[in-house]
């Protein structure tokens, strides 16, 4: 392949992936890592720091947006930031250290939660939850624009959080994904932080965190320009029109087909990692 | 003529939100995502230069090398910049890509600091201290 037919095919490839994530909520790098491995035959190396420069791009694109809606939380944000860029901090450390084929299967498991994640039924955050002491110290507690006013939310369990935070920073900064799964389990599960709440929170911490692993490797060599500016191009230009359409959109059928493309895309990274083809 | 004094906010019934002050907020959101159209139009000027050039090599990432350090340091982007290659100018954009979300950090700790909030300044600082002890400690600036 000439490098005028890589770019242009590997844009489309990632404007659809910018696309489907942003509309079914899922995020687009999770499926950029091993698209861009299994078949377009990238070292994964090169693959995740296309993908982690990508995560920046449509996160901090997005955050306008999301500011205007008045459901994130800066404080819940900027506190679990603290663990997620430590933890992006060791993912990047670990990543270039571990043999690819571990990375490769890392990312299978990490896949297949992602696609069990999401067909699973949300659980409805209680109404009144008594205040936890922690979470009040740490002014987490808020309100949020609902059909009847402002409603108010109680964070629970800030350690669990914290701890679980750290972790989706370490797989981050590992496998240059926003690592969204982990963080809807830390945020809806354990802290009880409503769904709007924590998706708009997390989306702005994805950046940062991202920006976090994003220095390392960048001058570990790992993000090459020539296959780094269509995948960041791509997913940007396509979740910033998949922003635009989600309301009009019909995303319970496209999120069931995404999650069934993360669920085959799991199985080979599994496969590949263990046959050490990667 | 705007008013002199600042429109009366509406009256809220429950304690006011967490960063009171939303100004600032739809303020760094708009930061972002400057910042990440600027760096989308620089990595654009340099996706076309490069493709000019290199069009019709053959593409091959099959193994990894590594980046030569005019791609992966400050002075070597730069200096690729100067000499006007394609690559050196996606770098840059790249660059600028990932001080955005570092800049909205600092601009945050601005916020706190005008509210008098001074636990969330500290923590603030510490996230802005491991953004760039990462991006200047890993070997960039060399």
């Amino acid at each position: 392949m000439t490098i005028l037919e890589f770019t242009v095919v590997v844009a489309i490839v990632s404007f659809v992936a910018g696309l489907l994530g942003s509309l079914t909520g899922l995020g687009g790098g999770v499926v950029l890592v091993p698209l861009l491995t299994i078949f377009f035959h990238v070292d994964i190396r090169y693959a995740i720091g296309a993908s982690l420069v990508s995560v920046i791009a449509t996160s901090s694109g997005a955050a306008a947006a999301y500011v205007k809606e008045g459901f994130s939380n800066i404080r819940i944000g900027m506190f679990l930031e603290i663990a997620t860029t430590f933890g992006a901090l060791l993912g990047a450390f670990l990543a270039t250290r571990i043999p690819t084929s571990a990375l490769a299967i890392i990312f299978g498991a990490v896949l297949l939660y992602s696609a069990y994640v999401s067909r699973k039924a949300r659980t409805l955050a209680e109404r009144s939850l008594p205040p936890d002491p922690l979470a009040t110290r740490l002014r987490l507690n808020g309100s949020f624009p609902d059909l009847e006013g402002r409603r108010t939310y109680n964070v629970q369990r800030v350690p669990t959080g914290f701890s679980l935070m750290f972790g989706a920073g370490a797989l981050s900064g590992l496998l240059g994904i926003g690592s969204g799964a982990v963080k809807v389990l830390a945020m809806d599960q354990a802290m009880r932080i409503p769904f709007k709440v924590s998706t708009t929170t997390s989306n702005f911490m994805i950046g940062v965190t991202a920006a976090a692993s994003a220095g390392v490797y960048l001058s570990r060599g790992y993000v090459d320009p020539g296959l780094s500016m269509p995948v960041m191009l791509g997913v940007l230009a396509g979740s910033l029109l998949g922003s635009r359409i989600l309301v009009k959109a019909e995303t319970k059928s496209l999120r069931l087909v995404f999650s069934v493309v993360i669920l085959v895309l799991g199985l080979q990274m599994l496969y590949n990692g263990f046959w050490g083809k990667i | 003529m705007p008013a002199a004094e600042a429109p009366a906010r509406q009256s809220q019934p429950f304690k006011p939100q967490p960063w009171r002050d939303r100004r600032i907020e739809v303020i760094l959101g708009n930061l972002l995502r400057t910042g990440v159209l600027v760096s989308a139009a620089v990595v654009l000027v340099g996706a076309c230069i490069y493709l000019y050039r290199h069009a019709h090599d053959p593409a091959d990432y099959r193994v990894f090398r590594g980046e030569p350090s005019e791609y992966r340091t400050f002075s070597g982007v730069i200096q690729s910049v100067i000499s006007g290659r394609g690559q050196g100018i996606i770098q840059l954009g790249l660059l600028f890509l990932i001080a955005t979300p570092i800049a909205r950090v600092a601009f945050s700790v601005v916020g706190f600091a005008i509210e008098r909030d001074r636990q969330y300044v500290a923590f603030t600082l510490l996230v802005l201290a491991i953004l760039l002890y990462s991006f200047l400690g890993s070997g960039i600036g060399v």
